[in-house]
């Protein structure tokens, strides 16, 4: 793990939240190119993790470097700046925003974002209702739409909380479709699910929370080994 | 001499006209109360106090600087939309994550000192403030007299309504604004700078009322209480239209001074309290208002 290689790079992440200590620790990296997935039981953190990272959580400490610059001093306006994107677990889809207006309220940070029309046929539902308020779109459009404003803005980490939650198979097989695409474009996503089939498809390594620490960390390769031990400490 | 349901013609359009008058400041003054209410979640009982402010304004310049009406027209609520970025920057913003209680507090206590200070000085009668010459003629329309000025008020005061909604509901801007009114932390993580977008909101807000008190200045006294008279009713506008709806606080706001004029005709006694009986109907049936989002 040569430092030159990482992008994300977080030692002994504390945070706090709502007055109770919900992280005593976290050390992770995430090298360019990669897709890294944390899991573990409901509560340990993980989610948790992802807000502090981005700096939702303002009470921590610890240590948060993005392409080497430290993240933990700068104001949470400036973060996506750098070049992060926050995909939350309810997916945050503004209900008075059209589809569009929804699309292009990221603004962009960076060139070699995917494009309006890309993004269009990638996501050809979205096309067809560019013009429908946020609040008429099905679970699974509004994952999409969720993703697909977050590609456009040209970041270059994905933070991405639980994407396949309570969707369709077959939605679920188009989002890991995508994450493969812009995985091929050189995206980095840094992602927290509980589905290890759909995981396993996209993810390059695994890292296994519990108590707000990392305990365990291992390759998608090593998964299948694993899976009897994991299953039976996520209480599958 | 036409009767309408036993009323002349003339005194029937004379009180729609001012009906549409006073309707005009009720529209621009609600829309103001409506943005600021729809991001900051304050209740700005300083707005009749900045729409004084902005009257005022006028007023200084034309006595002591000879400026007159149509620069004021832009310097009024420049310096008003001036001042509410000082006092949003100032004491506002250290406000947001306390109960928004202290916020109305807070404004209320700032209405009373803004027009406490006026008073010291300028005395509770009102000044006169010369009609622009360009307008101070008038249009005889055979029925009726129709004076140039209230033309111009009504013209004047549609033309902000509608860019201010224009702005709101399909800018770029705009779209930040509504997301911010849903959820100010994630329109954060998307790098937008939520905190920049809340001062200029309220600096807004504070303009559309300066320029309301400018373009009141020829028509109504220049007075430290003008604001105190009108907030109340603006604030019962806001109620029927809907807390926070852009579009409910203008249509209510003209409804509501026609309506206020008809009643002058009808039964000039109900006239002073029409709007209060309405929002008290209005809270019973639709609590949210007229065009207000039950939440």
């Amino acid at each position: 793990m040569s430092e030159g290689r990482n992008l994300l790079s977080v030692r002994g992440l504390n945070a706090w939240y709502g007055g109770g200590h919900a992280l005593h620790g976290v050390d992770l990296d995430v090298h360019k190119g990669e897709t890294v997935t944390l899991i573990g039981r409901n509560g340990v953190g993980k989610t948790t993790t992802l807000r502090a990272i981005m700096g939702i959580i303002a009470k921590r400490t610890g240590e948060v470097r993005f392409d080497g610059q430290d993240l933990m001093t700068v104001p949470l306006h400036r973060i996506a700046h750098r070049g992060i994107g926050f995909v939350p677990e309810e997916r945050g889809i503004f209900a008075t925003l059209t589809v569009e207006e929804n699309l292009f309220l990221p603004p962009l940070i960076a060139k070699g974002g995917i494009s309006i029309d890309e993004i269009y046929e990638l996501f050809p539902n979205l096309k067809e209702r560019r013009a429908s308020a946020g609040i008429q779109l099905s679970g699974g459009e509004q994952q999409m739409l969720a993703i697909a404003r977050i590609l456009r803005s040209g970041v270059k980490l994905l933070l991405l909380d639980e994407p396949t939650e309570g969707l369709a198979p077959v939605i679920v097989q188009r989002i890991g479709e995508i994450l493969r695409t812009v995985k091929a474009r050189g995206m980095t996503v840094l992602l927290v699910e509980q589905n290890f089939q759909f995981a396993a498809k996209v993810a390059d390594r695994f890292y296994l929370m519990d108590q707000g620490l990392v305990v365990e960390s291992f390759p998608t390769s090593e998964l299948l080994a694993r899976q009897a031990k994991l299953n039976e400490f996520l209480g599958v | 001499m036409v009767l309408i349901f036993g009323i002349p013609l003339q005194a029937l359009l004379g009180q729609l006209l001012v009906g549409l008058i006073n309707g005009s400041f009720y529209a621009m003054l609600s829309l103001g109360l409506a943005v600021i209410f729809g991001l900051l979640r304050i209740i700005n009982f300083a707005h009749g106090a900045l729409y004084m402010l902005g009257a005022f304004v006028g007023y200084l310049l034309l006595v002591y600087f000879s400026i007159g009406f149509w620069p004021s027209l832009i310097l009024a609520p420049l310096a008003v939309g001036l001042f509410g970025i000082i006092i949003e920057r100032v004491a506002l913003s250290r406000l947001y994550d306390l109960d928004h209680l202290y916020g109305l507090l807070f404004t209320f206590g700032l209405a009373l000192v803004i027009e406490g200070t006026f008073r010291y000085y300028f005395g509770a009668s009102g000044q006169p403030y010369a009609m622009p010459a360009l307008l101070s003629s008038g249009t005889n329309l055979g029925f009726m007299f129709l004076p140039n000025y209230r033309v111009f008020i009504v013209v004047a005061s549609l033309v902000v309504c509608i860019a201010t909604w224009f702005l709101i509901e399909k800018t770029r801007l705009g779209a930040y604004l509504r997301a911010a009114t849903e959820n100010p932390t994630l329109v954060r993580v998307f790098g937008i700078n939520v905190p920049l977008l809340l001062t200029v909101t309220y600096g807004l807000g504070a303009a559309l009322a300066g320029l309301a008190g400018i373009l009141a200045a020829p028509i109504y006294q220049v007075s430290p209480l003008m604001g105190t008279n009108i907030v109340i009713v603006v604030f019962a506008v806001v109620v029927v239209g809907g807390m926070g709806s852009i579009g409910g606080a203008i249509i209510m706001g003209y409804m509501l001074g026609i309506f206020e004029g008809l009643t002058k005709v009808f039964y000039p006694e109900a006239s002073n309290i029409v709007i209060f009986v309405i929002m008290a109907i209005v809270l019973l049936i639709r609590p949210a208002g007229l065009f207000g989002k039950i939440t």
